[in-house]
């Protein structure tokens, strides 16, 4: 019951949280709530083991699917987002052919080469990708009316309501993915691969099954971003962007669902509200590479190894007290 | 046609030197360290910079230049030994990370010291070499492949004849038997590191008089050498300088009959293919993998 009161307050906060803020402040937490979609894919993806480089780049692929579509064939926006989304998805599953006869650090170089190939052929044909310019004046999200409430996607409130509840969705299917035996048998595939082989796991189908869900939902915030900002190009998924998802997840850490989530709101408002105000935007990059640095050296469990030491110190308080009480 | 070929046979084996120099100190970075320097194309774009700094800016000459470049990207690559790949030897992801993060602190330092806007380095030398009417051999391009062969040249010599070389070697192949014979692992690490920064370094401040030096640099040196020791075998000296020769060929030649970005594309279609094929690469032992 307490766990109910707690979600249901928890979302009015993220429900009330865009009027307290000021409207550039508003478009950074449209940004933020699509990362957040990014990292938790991500993290699906690494519950088999497997780091990608080419996380970023399958991104770009729903959102150059999803401004494609929507701009040359004229699909409904919200469709083309989710065909731009099952289009990341089935680049992936192509990609798995070659990219997981590898592992490890092999896999790493292997998407790294893939992602970057595919950003070259954007690079390289004008037509459809439109070259070096990338794809400008994409579709913006249709307003529309659930009675309630008049999304005007002009508004950077609207997108972010529009947003929340894509990405509320995906997470909610992504926790699901993980509790049933399917993320299950994920979290086998990484610690124990050979005995999951030994009971008749099929350990590459799994970890094809794992990327092509993250990639999918990675495509989905790709679609997100790119009717949004309205421009995207070749550059927009470049190393530096995967370099930052790259950081949110290690600074948060994957043990848990939310260690990725912690990683990036954390490093977000600290780069907006410390950096931004107090005119350090240009060594943004300067500051991620140190904490990248820190935090695999001094804290390589991520933050959520704070969280988790929190938690279980107060548990055990409980428990003590609990314990003197009884005796008494 | 002969001509043409000709040309582009120059050009190939002027950008097989560059590309032969910061493979091959990747590789023996990784041969003995076991981590992959993902800030190898920055430490490129460093030497770059000293060039910019000592020689374009400050008037000092040419060469002296060159050997400060060299020598302070040797020491930034002790710096990161000392800094994060030591403490993370056990943990290769962990070093990889880290140093994507140091890539990211050099880009922005040189950001900001120098702006980032393309840098002009002038020329050192405008001689030209003419061979026939269309074959032309610019010195400066000579004096970088001769300067290249002799620091290869001497590498080998100093990896196969001296003591430290052996040490290097030993500890590459097995670095716990290499300890218990009283080679010191951090020694050998800070010998491998300093050559390997150097090594990239002193590539960066050969060629910055001739190519556009800006903070971004070093991506397309990284994914060259990326391409190369994975094709040529990770971990395999050799394979790398045999592989940097062939691919600068199949680069230059694609780039002159096509365009460059389709060059990058069946780079890294090759290496992609060989990581399919033969994961160990053409030149690689299973058991460094």
């Amino acid at each position: 019951m307490t766990k109910l009161a707690a979600l249901l307050g928890f979302g009015a906060i993220l429900l009330a949280l865009p009027h307290a803020l000021s409207f550039s402040q508003q478009e950074i937490l449209v940004f933020l709530t699509i990362n957040v979609l990014v990292v938790a894919s991500y993290r699906l993806l690494t519950l088999t083991g497997e780091w990608s480089l080419g996380h970023v780049v399958i991104m770009g692929v729903g959102a150059y699917a999803s401004a494609l579509l929507s701009k040359r064939l004229g699909i409904y926006v919200p469709a083309a987002m989710l065909l731009g989304a099952g289009t990341a998805a089935m680049v992936a599953l192509a990609l798995s052919f070659p990219l997981f006869r590898m592992k490890g650090f092999y896999f790493l170089i292997g998407s790294f080469a893939a992602g970057e190939i595919i950003r070259l052929l954007w690079k390289r044909f004008r037509e459809p990708f439109g070259g070096p310019k990338g794809i400008k004046k994409i579709d913006p999200m249709p307003d529309f009316d659930i009675g309630v409430y008049v999304f005007d996607f002009f508004e950077p409130i609207s997108y972010y309501y529009f947003a929340l509840a894509v990405v509320g969705v995906s997470l909610w299917v992504m926790w699901r993915i993980e509790r049933s035996p399917v993320g299950l048998t994920f979290h086998a595939v990484h610690w124990q691969d050979r005995l999951a082989e030994a009971s008749g796991v099929n350990v590459r189908a799994y970890r094809t099954l794992a990327f092509v869900l993250a990639s999918g939902f990675a495509g989905l915030s790709g679609a997100l971003l790119a009717h949004y900002i309205g421009t995207i190009n070749p550059n927009s998924f470049d190393v530096e962007q995967m370099v930052f998802v790259l950081t949110w997840t290690i600074v948060g850490g994957t043990a848990t669902f939310y260690g990725p989530i912690l990683g990036c709101v954390v490093l977000t408002v600290l780069n907006e509200i410390v950096l931004r105000e107090a005119g350090f935007e240009q060594m943004r990059p300067l500051i991620y590479g140190l904490i990248m640095i820190l935090s695999v050296l001094f804290m390589p469990k991520g933050l959520e190894s704070l969280v988790r030491g929190a938690l279980s110190r107060r548990n055990a308080n409980r428990k003590m007290t609990g314990e003197t009480e009884a005796t008494e | 046609m002969i001509e043409l070929l000709a040309q582009t046979g120059l050009n190939a084996l002027y950008a097989a030197s560059y590309t032969a120099l910061v493979a091959v100190g990747l590789v023996l970075i990784f041969g003995v360290m076991g981590v992959i320097n993902f800030a190898h194309g920055e430490l490129f774009m460093l030497g770059a910079y000293a060039i910019v700094a000592v020689y374009a800016d400050w008037n000092l000459p040419y060469l002296v230049a060159v050997a400060v470049g060299m020598t302070f990207v040797g020491i930034v690559g002790l710096g990161m030994e000392r800094a994060f790949f030591r403490p993370l030897r056990d943990n290769p992801l962990g070093g990889l990370v880290a140093s994507i993060g140091f890539l990211m602190i050099l880009q922005a330092l040189v950001s900001m010291g120098f702006g980032v806007r393309m840098e002009h380095v002038p020329p050192v030398t405008q001689d030209v070499i003419v061979i026939t009417e269309k074959v032309r051999l610019p010195v400066f391009r000579l004096a970088v492949i001769l300067a290249a062969v002799v620091l290869l040249a001497s590498l080998w010599a100093f990896l196969k004849k001296t003591r430290f070389g052996w040490a290097l070697r030993a500890s590459a192949q097995d670095p716990e038997a290499a300890a218990l014979q009283g080679i010191s692992i951090n020694q050998t690490a800070r010998i491998a590191m300093f050559i390997g920064a150097a090594l990239a370094g002193v590539a960066g401040a050969l060629t910055a008089p001739l190519i556009s030096v800006n903070p971004h640099m070093g991506h397309s040196v990284i994914v060259t050498a990326f391409i190369v020791i994975i094709v040529g075998g990770i971990g395999s000296l050799e394979g790398a300088v045999i592989v940097a020769v062939a691919y600068a060929f199949v680069h230059t030649f694609v780039t002159t009959f096509f365009d460059g970005v389709i060059a990058d594309i069946v780079g890294l279609l090759l290496l992609l293919a060989v990581l399919i094929v033969k994961p160990t690469g053409l030149f690689g032992s299973a058991d460094r993998a």
